[in-house]
């Protein structure tokens, strides 16, 4: 029994029933007295454990009303505990006030699932806006997905600041550059920042509905979707949670090329947002430099793999792409020549003193505040957290090839570059090692579908950070839930956070520091 | 400064030098694309990018006209912060129920003439999303457009053919 295990058991003795049908088998799912979840969830806190997710699924097709659940993660160890609660009227106590990113976690489940967090602070509407008819709950299974919602009146109540001198900036959902939307709402004084507060949900498509109306293979397609920068990482999340279900084990050729694509999609994104982050502080040379070499990366994920973001190429069971010996030979010369321009511009970057001025002390998230709101990925090493998937919780080839984990303490935006500088570095070393020790055989695994009411569980180490997938079979063996929860989910608050005593013109840098995802936050 | 310099010498002009297969999709876009700028536009042809509710994934294609390879800013396309100011919407979709609202304000915005460019497969209509109660479907559904580009995401190639497509 692990540790959070036994802290569990320990302190809830019978009331804490352990689920036979959740899978993998060191993921236990512990069904817990509603009345005793704020006990729960103070036991897991005081071991220092994190909360990782935190949603709920209706159960009503199984006739046992509704269950809410929370994951709380430690070092290598996961653990769900759920509440069971009534079809009529299903509440359950609130976990804001000891976890943070509750917070948002419980507005989403009062918005979507209607189901009340009792003594929660803050219950404006979260995802779901203000604008929507009243009473409906789109994830619960009485909603028809395909009646349309009335507009009604409404207005999202923002925390307003006042005194001489303060005034607010709206900005977005339209935002000036090519970016997803979404709402920010600043209180300033001249320059400084007094707040900030995000309203996101514009871009919201009712993604976790959709899945229950979509096959085991198809939902592949649209996990790949879900955040289109992240694909590989999420088809990789929903593919292991749907195989711990089913039994299926992809052979390990399938597993070195979903980490191959994995490492790709990593460089990829770090390259372009280094970029971004230099263009916003008027070195737009960096970006320019930074975007060619990004794009040789994607022209060669198209010859290779047919796809330029290789969508649609993880599927359950295996990759429906394999690599021939002429590939791999490509992508070793392309890293090669890659490594060496990388480098070259890597000092350029770290010489530049109007740049250093720029990103050293902006934005600084301190590894207090990083734990106390649970932060994931590159944002949590850069404020001292200690935390890679690929090393804490491994699946092959990361059990062999394991990565060098990189923890900076400044947690600045010059942390968050500089990590993801060590992390390309570390992803070439990882491909090399990948296409060095690639297992000869066949790529495909027979996938049936699992049996009903099983659940599934699965992380990956996404280049954002650690991306969460929980599936449930239903009576028929379908989708009865998919819960997906990106990283965005819970960073997006360290950004509010990260803000506070910046200045207006900093706050361009700080978001493209952590460039967050709004379509994985508002699925 | 030195290495700058050095290191602008040493790339060069990476507009030039494309796998052939797509120097030529570029070139002949480009040209005929430049054609037809220059008599309607009088040489520019100002974007405004609206996100109506894609996975990001149109957006990061989008972003890849602007590099150096591509380098859309030769044939005088420009992207604009402002719809006041724009041509052209280039719209990636599917309309979600809670960016209604904003992308009908920004058409509105637009002066006309203005055309409207319906990019990836979900902004045609609806792509894997679908109609349902957060999804309105393709932009069709909430402003007239005028042309669509197809794909998961279009490459940036298929996005300039068609904005050519738009021109004639």
């Amino acid at each position: 029994m692990s540790g959070l295990e036994n802290v569990m058991v320990s302190l809830l003795k019978e009331d804490a029933k352990r689920d036979a049908g959740q899978y993998p088998l060191d993921v236990p799912l512990y069904h817990i007295p509603c009345e005793r979840f704020v006990e729960a969830a103070k036991a897991m806190k005081n071991t220092g454990a994190r909360l990782a997710a935190q949603w709920a699924s209706d159960e009503t097709l199984f006739r046992r009303g509704f269950g809410v659940f929370a994951c709380y993660a430690k070092d290598s160890e996961y653990l769900i505990v759920k509440a069971d609660l009534p079809e009529n009227d299903p509440t359950f106590p609130s976990i804001t006030k000891k976890f943070v990113p509750a917070y948002r976690f419980e507005r989403q489940i009062k918005s979507l699932m209607g189901i009340e967090p009792t003594g929660h602070p803050d219950l404006r509407p979260w995802i779901k806006h203000e604008d929507w008819q009243k009473g409906v709950y789109p994830l619960r299974k009485s909603f028809d997905v395909k009646q349309p919602l009335k507009r009604i009146k409404g207005e999202y109540q923002f925390i307003k600041a006042d005194g001489e001198g303060v005034y607010e900036i709206p900005v977005g959902p339209v935002h000036a550059g090519i970016i997803e939307p979404g709402h920010f709402r600043f209180q300033a004084v001249g320059e400084d920042i007094i707040n900030l507060e995000e309203k996101l949900g514009y871009v919201h498509k009712g993604i976790e509905k959709r899945f229950e109306t979509m096959s085991w293979m198809d939902g592949a397609k649209l996990a790949g979707r879900v955040s289109g920068d992240s694909t590989v990482a999420h088809s990789i999340a929903y593919c292991r949670a749907v195989e711990a279900i089913s039994k299926t084990n992809p052979p390990e050729r399938a597993l070195w090329l979903r980490a191959l694509m994995l490492e790709r999609e990593r460089i990829a994104n770090h390259l372009g947002d280094l970029g971004a982050i230099a263009n916003d502080a008027a070195f737009a040379f960096i970006l320019y430099q930074f975007s060619r070499l990004k794009e040789h990366i994607l022209r060669t994920n198209y010859k290779l793999f047919g796809h330029r973001f290789m969508m649609d190429k993880v599927i359950p069971g295996s990759v429906n792409v394999d690599l021939t010996s002429k590939g791999r030979d490509i992508i070793l010369k392309e890293l090669e020549l890659f490594e060496k321009e990388f480098e070259r511009l890597v000092i350029i970057y770290d010489e530049n003193p109007s740049l250093e001025d720029r990103l050293r002390g902006t934005g600084i998230l301190t590894s207090e505040k990083a734990k106390e709101l649970c932060v994931v990925g590159f944002v949590a090493r850069a404020s001292g957290q200690n935390q890679d998937l690929r090393i804490q919780s491994p699946f092959p080839p990361y059990d062999r090839i394991i990565p060098k984990i990189r923890v900076l303490n400044s947690g600045d935006v010059h942390a968050r570059a500089w990590v993801r500088i060590e992390e390309i570095r570390d992803s070439i070393c990882i491909i090399r090692e990948i296409l060095n020790t690639l297992p000869d055989g066949n790529i495909v695994a027979g996938f049936n579908p699992p049996l009903p009411d099983r659940s599934g569980f699965a992380v990956v180490e996404g280049w954002r950070g650690e991306t969460v997938y929980w599936v449930q079979s239903g009576p028929d063996s379908e989708i009865n839930r998919c819960m997906v929860r990106d990283p965005s989910s819970v960073n997006w608050l360290a950004l509010e956070e990260a803000i506070h005593g910046n200045i207006v013109p900093d706050f361009p840098l700080c978001n493209k520091s952590f460039n967050q995802s709004y379509s994985g936050n508002d699925l | 400064m030195l290495r700058i310099l050095h290191q602008i010498f040493r790339t060069g002009i990476v507009t030039e030098p494309l796998p052939p297969e797509v120097e030529k999709g570029v070139e002949v876009i480009g040209a005929k694309l430049e054609e037809a700028i220059m008599r309607r536009f009088r040489r520019s042809l100002t974007i405004r990018q609206v996100d109506a509710g894609s996975c990001n994934g149109c957006e990061l294609e989008i972003h890849a006209l602007n590099n150096p390879i591509y380098n859309c800013e030769r044939f005088g396309i420009k992207f604009t912060a402002s719809p006041r100011f724009a041509d052209i919407l280039l719209v990636t979709g599917p309309v979600s129920m809670n960016m209604e609202i904003a992308l009908k304000r920004t058409y509105n915005a637009t002066p006309s003439p203005k055309f409207v460019i319906a990019v990836g497969d979900c902004g045609c209509n609806g792509g894997i999303f679908g109609e349902s109660y957060a999804s309105l479907g393709g932009i069709s559904k909430v402003i007239p457009v005028d042309i669509v580009i197809h794909g998961c995401p279009p490459p940036p190639t298929a996005i300039l053919k068609g904005i050519l497509k738009l021109m004639e």
